[in-house]
């Protein structure tokens, strides 16, 4: 079960990935518990493995255009099918390994599975109490959901 | 240069974002087994390398290359922010580290730093 100061990484983290990768700041609603259900599930999902000291997964969710547009502001000029899966699976990369500044290095984590509207819900699903962060960027609304025992 | 990374889209992005007169990118590998084989072919003098991939993770992929061509100069990009990653990477051989994520003007200035200038 995550602590206040626990999600308070994953929030950091989520802050300073758009900020940083995007040029666009994203603001943070406030996290929320989620228990014994999918927590959310947009268009697509990048999920992430958490074993070693933590057993569990972070995903990352997000609709279709607000991916294609974070590839814009990136400078990427192929939105496709390919590169939307692809970024939602290395936002949740990403923000999952930087995790690892406070969890230390035995924060084992996987490479990302993707999942779209078809297979997100199974995919996504998690068991006990996920800590849902809503995130707003630009006009979109997307989230990280992290459910660690 | 080489850019070993599972992301194409950020393989897509260090290429497009790399500004070095000194560096071209010769190619580019999706895992760590695929930059062994094509590090054999290409033999480059730089090498972006991810940690977390798939088939083979980017500590193993440092020590592979690093015997093939000792003085290559290995920056790893990786979103894996704790110290000790850091610090095995540059103990197995790597040169530099690159946290995800990164600004163009960031990955430029530790490219730059790698070749010394």
């Amino acid at each position: 079960m995550l602590d206040a100061e626990e999600v308070r990484t994953f929030v950091q983290g989520t802050v300073h990935f758009f900020e940083t990768a995007t040029g666009h700041p994203a603001t943070v609603g406030s996290p929320y518990l989620c228990i014994d259900k999918a927590a959310v599930v947009q268009d697509y999902a990048g999920v992430i493995g958490i074993s070693g000291n933590r057993e569990g997964k972070v995903y990352f969710t997000a609709p279709r255009g607000m991916l294609s547009v974070m590839l814009m502001c990136m400078n990427e000029t192929d939105t496709g099918e390919q590169n939307v899966r692809d970024l939602v699976g290395e936002v949740a990369n990403t923000i999952s390994g930087n995790a690892r500044r406070d969890f230390g290095r035995n924060f084992v984590i996987s490479t990302p599975t993707i999942c779209d509207k078809a297979n997100a819900a199974t995919a996504a699903a998690t068991t006990g109490r996920s800590f849902v962060i809503p995130i707003n960027w630009r006009s979109y609304a997307a989230n990280v959901v992290v459910c660690l025992q | 240069m080489m850019i070993v990374d599972d992301s194409n889209v950020m393989r897509r992005r260090i290429e497009r974002s790399q500004q070095n007169d000194r560096l071209e990118v010769v190619g580019t590998a999706v895992n760590g087994l695929d930059a062994v084989t094509k590090f054999k072919q290409l033999m480059p003098d730089v090498m972006t390398l991810d940690l977390t991939m798939p088939e083979m993770d980017g500590i193993e992929c440092v020590e592979h290359v690093i015997k093939i061509k000792p003085d290559v100069l290995i920056l790893v990009v990786s979103a894996l922010a704790d110290k000790a990653t850091t610090v095995e990477a540059i103990e197995k051989g790597a040169n530099g580290f690159l946290c995800k994520p990164f600004t163009d003007d960031q990955l430029n200035e530790a490219l730059a730093e790698l070749i010394g200038e």
